[in-house]
């Protein structure tokens, strides 16, 4: 073989390997440009247009009217207030269990715990709450009989926005135990030391250092269980059914029967909920890149 | 510290309450059936029903088909971006995780839409179609955990020397692929089976939408029309769930295990 040729075929292989390469992640992106970008991208061309498919803002100016403003603010509201409590809760538990000085096995329950309950989520975690905090629940009777006190007289029930709220943590605060979990990891000791050696107190130790370097993850962490909770339908559904009318269950009932009677407004409808899910997410994702510069 | 210590107790003290309540009451309420006794009448009702054991057949035949075609779809993938293409990382990641960021319901409305019965792929005409869609739908909702558990698999193993020696021993690709690569991260494509598992089994909008028999709506049906029934459901969900979990830590830690033991 001469030494000039010798190139060549390398080459020719480099570049057949690379066509391979590239043959190898086609159907993936075929699958994702099918699955996920034109299903999605339809809809929000279908939010712009009219029925004959002329261009229009009119379907937008229509999510204006009160009863779909008033949907819209009840999912923020109930996403607001899951995500606010769950963050809070689970960033309490974490603390606790990480760094509480509890036994040490705690640590690997609640973590296996947490996986389990985030993701028993949708119509039987609904179950499980009507079992428990319905007229006939379990704590119901429990709290009526033990202490003769009656939650549902109290103006407690189950099937409204604090009831869902209470049902939505179920699955709320593990996500964030698991989100948060590797920023408190990323606290390390000697900070405490440090902090100590130069006269802080305990008090100014969490304020000054603590708090700051974590504070991106709890703000990420509570979009994100924020963008969680509103996309929600199914624990909702089989909780309220068409009672609570939140985004989701309205664009359900949009999808089934067109409650809107207008296909083109349920169009819009989407594109607002993914509007709020996106930016949430995109600034889940912004916070979490920020806060990674501690965890190395 | 004494008083730090009671707060942390405090706060896991209420959790063990606010987590197990439900657990304890729904096992309670689903024994409650019969007046005046606990009985297991529930669950033997459930299981007797028709519609539970079509519907769980349907639910699990297609989660079983999700993970052999999500694995199919992600393993490659990964695969060349990890060996060829690290320039697409970013990208595929984003990709992946396209399905948390798109709420379901709005996925599924787009599908109905896009693939509707006059449209250029008329899935949602026949109800193979149909069923063909809701599958490849839930391949979309696993994708985000299937991609992470195998990309994190395949992060764990040399994949450049171990395709370089196969690649020596005149192994074309897809020989790699599935007898070199997939055997090295069968416990990461183990545990995101499992997860895909549990996300399938019981989901409820597209199945709901697209209108199949699926476990989901079965499990919606019941809990409008029963008392009882709804919680023992409840219960083997939450049972299943946690097996599915277990399953995900038994194989990661046994995997850790024989990787040291064969080195």
């Amino acid at each position: 073989m001469s030494s000039a040729a010798a190139p060549r075929p390398s080459r020719r292989r480099a570049l057949s390997q690379q066509l391979g390469a590239w043959l190898g992640v086609a159907p993936f992106f075929i699958f994702a440009l099918m699955f996920l970008i034109l299903p999605t991208v339809d809809l929000l061309i279908g939010a712009f247009q009219d029925h004959q498919g002329a261009f229009t803002f009119d379907n937008i100016q229509r999510l204006g009217q009160p009863s779909i403003v008033a949907s819209y603010w009840l999912s923020i509201e109930v996403s607001a207030a899951s995500a606010l409590f769950g963050a809070l809760f689970g960033l309490a538990l974490a603390l606790a269990v990480l760094r509480g000085g509890l036994p040490g096995w705690l640590r690997p329950t609640l973590m296996t715990f947490s996986g389990v309950a985030s993701n028993f989520a949708g119509v039987p975690l609904a179950f499980a709450f009507i079992a428990t905090l319905g007229r006939m629940g379990f704590v119901t009777l429990l709290l009526a009989n033990l202490f003769g006190f009656n939650i549902y007289a109290a103006g407690f029930n189950i099937f409204t926005f604090t009831g869902l709220t209470l049902t939505y943590l179920y699955f709320q605060i593990p996500l964030m135990i698991l989100v948060v979990t590797p920023a408190i990891d990323g606290i390390k000791r000697e900070w405490g030391d440090a902090a100590a050696t130069l006269g802080a107190n305990q008090m100014q130790y969490w304020r000054m250092v603590v708090l700051p370097v974590l504070w991106p993850s709890i703000m990420g962490a509570s979009l994100l269980l924020f963008a969680n909770a509103f996309g929600a339908i199914a624990t909702a559904y089989a909780l309220t059914g068409p009672s609570l009318n939140i985004v989701p269950i309205l664009l359900y009932a949009q999808i089934r029967g067109d409650v809107l009677h207008d296909p083109n407004l349920g169009y819009a409808l989407a594109l607002g909920m993914l509007l709020i899910t996106g930016v949430s997410n995109l600034a889940y994702i912004l916070l979490r890149s920020r806060s990674e510069r501690w965890l190395k | 510290m004494k008083r730090g210590s009671f707060g942390a107790w405090l706060a896991v003290a209420l959790g063990v309450i606010y987590f197990l309540a439900p657990l304890i009451a729904t096992f309670e309420f689903s024994l409650r059936l019969k007046r005046g006794e606990y009985s297991f009448e529930a669950y033997r009702l459930v299981f007797a029903s028709g519609n539970f054991q079509s519907s769980f057949l349907y639910s699990a035949i297609l989660a079983l088909v999700t993970i052999v075609l999500g694995v199919m779809l992600v393993a490659p993938t990964a695969y060349w971006v990890q060996l060829r293409l690290p320039r697409l990382r970013a990208l595929v990641e984003f990709i992946t995780l396209l399905p948390l960021v798109i709420p379901a319901i709005v996925l599924v409305f787009g599908y109905i839409r896009l693939y509707d019965s006059s449209s250029w792929l008329p899935l949602t005409g026949s109800g193979f179609g149909t069923d063909v869609l809701l599958t490849l739908g839930y391949v979309a909702l696993a994708m985000p955990y299937m991609y992470r558990s195998i990309d994190t698999g395949l992060r764990a193993i040399d994949v450049r020397t171990l395709t370089e020696a196969a690649e020596s021993q005149g192994a074309t690709w897809p020989v790699i692929l599935l007898r070199v690569i997939l055997p090295n991260i069968r416990s990461a494509i183990l545990s995101g089976a499992f997860l895909t598992f549990a996300i399938v089994i019981g989901e409820f909008t597209f199945a709901s939408l697209l209108n199949r028999p699926a476990f989901g709506p079965y499990l919606q049906l019941v809990g409008a029309t029963r008392a009882y029934e709804p919680a023992a459901l409840a219960v083997m969900a939450f049972a299943i769930t946690w097996a599915c979990m277990g399953l995900i830590q038994v194989i990661g830690q046994g995997a850790r295990g024989s990787s040291a033991g064969t080195r």
